[in-house]
């Protein structure tokens, strides 16, 4: 099983004639994915890789049926592209862009509550069902099928710890970057949430980092709503105060929340072990088996 | 991105709130011109980044003239937590009765803006955020429209600012609520609000903090960035476009993705090394976004030995490596002794093209680190 994307899911890709949209693509493509349709303003009629391009998203949907679209547009107009998309009652978008304005994504953010799209990302690697499905950037190769869910908020912290989990014969339901911008579309809980119902998931891997208080909600809802084990890990426990580390939304506050401690600390409380290393994690994940 | 004080007030000024009479001065000579305009009491405050200038002795009222020199020896060029002032703002003091705290900035949890309106201004707001929340009025405002004014006249009344001033301080609490929408700001904020034995309402300090990833529509504040107040090694990252934070220690990190990065520099503290930096060469760097970065970090004079730490995604492992070996094979020797950590997209064939003569490899993240932490003992050795 998995959550959110299967071998049913039918793929729009928004920006597809652009360099990253174009590679990304094929990419997802070649790992087997149900890339339908490309949405680029201008572009209809075009076609990549014999993937129909059409002008609008509501078009490329009504043609191909579309479910699912994966947003490669550049950060000045990303938002827009993600309105468009959950204008048409697609189950799921994935926005990849990194650099998205933060008010662009609060109003992104409100219209999401009246829509019934779930969005992933911004600023995200995507999501993957090993052997079914891929709708982002991650290298298909690391990844392999199994019973451990992965969510984080990293991206190529995902492949260090979906690498250290497949060495080790570890394999993976789905794995979902949920991206490391201060508002975005899933939050932990909500993918927590996901694998908890989901009867293929027999434990969770969640890769948090400073900044915000998303690691400790998500403490609260394990130990009050999970049966499924879950084992932690948290970048950033030498990043100084009041310095941004990349990630829009990794930042330590001056009054002391979002510390690497703090995220530990409530973890540990929920019950969830809290890797040292990356190798550590899949140490943890290996002792749930 | 953060403005100063004088920025933040002229943007404040040009869009209606009241703010105190004041001059900009980088010289004892400018301060005393201004303080003959303006007159006395004259608030002398230092313009740099720094939060708690005034605990920290940056900011000083001068009630004659003589006393304005003195403080504006004093201010001008000191070391205030890390930064040399060069500026003061010289500004008309305030007789003031009440102060209070007014701003706006982003609720990350929420997903959408907050309004705060409390009577305990002048003194830390974090402070009183967590000992007593119950000290601010908050109204979440829904993006898509902005917020409505009764929503300002709520805060306004919840935080029981007096009556009389409730019409003026709204109106700067839905001012700053435009600015903050208009602007892309991350963070807008002043404290304190005075009101003054005059019974007016000015805006004593300001704070402006800009969403850096809105700058390119924001062209006249991306303007008013002052680069003076940044380390040398982060104006050089700046220049180069490559996501860079300088620490203390000795060992040089450079990776891709923000969050291995971090895991990284925390592996390095965990194995008992020091990070001398952040260093997050991004996504689908390419060769030459390699040799700025070490580049970059060679040219930090503290850094010993260096880690490269590459799980390529969209970044491709041969493309770094032909950025390391263009940067390396420049030097007649190595400056600091460099290991390289390939995994992911085309590791293998960056595997084949590193030139082995000039850095250590290691297979795993673990073994990188210990690796790259030995090394700076040997130097250390040495």
């Amino acid at each position: 099983m998995s959550i959110f994307v299967d071998d049913d899911t039918r793929v729009v890709v928004q920006g597809i004639t652009g360099g990253e949209g174009r590679f990304h693509a094929e990419q997802m493509i070649d790992y087997g994915t149900n890339v339908v349709a490309g949405a680029v303003p201008g572009k209809g009629g075009e076609s990549v890789q014999d993937v129909p391009v059409y002008d609008t998203v509501d078009r490329a949907v009504e043609a191909e049926d579309a479910n699912a679209s994966v947003v490669f547009v550049p950060p000045a107009f990303a938002a827009d592209a993600i309105f468009e998309a959950l204008d048409t009652d697609l189950d799921l978008v994935v926005a990849i862009t990194e650099g998205i304005p933060t008010q662009d994504m609060a109003r992104v953010k409100k219209r999401l509550s009246e829509v019934d799209t779930r969005l992933i990302g911004p600023n995200c690697p995507g999501i993957i069902t090993p052997g079914e499905a891929k709708l982002g950037i991650l290298p298909g190769n690391i990844f392999a099928a199994g019973n451990v869910g992965l969510v984080s908020r990293s991206g190529t912290l995902t492949y260090q710890v979906v690498d250290n989990l497949t060495q080790r014969g570890i394999g993976q339901t789905t794995a979902v970057g949920i991206g490391g911008d201060p508002i975005i579309g899933t939050s932990f809980v909500d993918a927590l949430e996901a694998f908890e119902d989901d009867t293929g998931t027999d434990a969770v891997v969640m890769c948090g980092e400073i900044g915000g208080e998303d690691e400790e909600r998500a403490a609260s809802f394990i130990s009050e709503y999970m049966d499924t084990p879950v084992a932690g890990f948290i970048a950033g426990r030498t990043a100084p105060p009041g310095k941004r580390m990349g990630h829009a939304g990794a930042i330590v506050s001056g009054s002391g929340t979002g510390t690497a401690e703090s995220k530990i600390e409530a973890l540990n409380e929920a019950g969830v072990p809290v890797g040292d290393t990356p190798e550590e994690v899949a140490d943890h994940v290996e002792n749930f088996f | 991105m953060k403005l100063h004080e004088h920025q933040a007030k002229q943007i404040f000024a040009d869009a209606g709130i009241p703010v105190p009479e004041s001059r900009l001065a980088s010289s004892v000579s400018e301060v005393l011109d201004a303080v003959d305009e303006i007159g006395f009491p004259a608030a002398i405050k230092a313009q740099v980044h720094v939060g708690g200038r005034g605990k920290a002795g940056g900011i000083k009222i001068a009630g004659d003239r003589e006393e304005a020199e003195t403080y504006a020896e004093e201010i001008l060029g000191m070391d205030l937590k890390g930064y040399t002032v060069e500026k003061v703002l010289v500004e008309a003091g305030v007789d003031f009765v009440d102060e209070l705290y007014v701003g706006v900035t982003m609720d990350r949890g929420e997903g959408r803006p907050v309004a705060m309106v409390s009577t305990e201004g002048g003194v830390d707001i974090e402070q009183v955020a967590e000992e007593t929340p119950e000290a601010i009025a908050r109204e979440h405002v829904d993006p898509s429209f902005g917020m409505q004014p009764y929503q300002a006249r709520k805060a306004v009344y919840d935080a029981d600012v007096p009556r009389e001033f409730a019409r003026d301080v709204s109106g700067i609490l839905s001012t700053l609520y435009d600015l903050f929408d208009e602007r892309d700001a991350s963070e807008i904020e002043v404290n304190p609000v005075m009101i003054t034995s005059d019974d007016e309402v000015v805006a004593a300090d300001a704070v402006m903090n800009i969403d850096e990833d809105a700058l390119f529509r924001q062209p006249e504040l991306a303007e008013l960035e002052d680069e003076a107040y940044e380390d040398d090694l982060e104006r050089k990252a700046g220049e180069y476009d490559l996501d860079y934070v300088r620490l203390s220690g000795n060992v040089g990190i450079i990776g891709n993705g923000a969050g291995l990065v971090m895991t990284t520099l925390d592996l390095v503290d965990y194995y008992g090394g020091e990070p001398a930096n952040f260093l997050d060469i991004g996504g689908g760097a390419k060769a030459e976004r390699v040799r700025n970065a070490l580049d970059l970090v060679f040219s930090d004079p503290n850094v010993e030995s260096v880690v490269f730490n590459i799980f390529g995604g969209i970044t491709r492992g041969d493309e770094v490596a032909r950025g390391i070996n263009e940067a390396l094979s420049a030097f007649e020797t190595v400056p600091k002794p460099v290991v390289v950590r390939l995994a992911g997209t085309n590791a293998e064939e960056g595997m084949e093209i590193l030139d082995t003569d000039l850095v250590d490899v290691e297979p795993t993240l673990e073994e990188a680190v210990q690796r790259a932490i030995a090394n700076t003992e040997e130097v250390t050795e040495e």
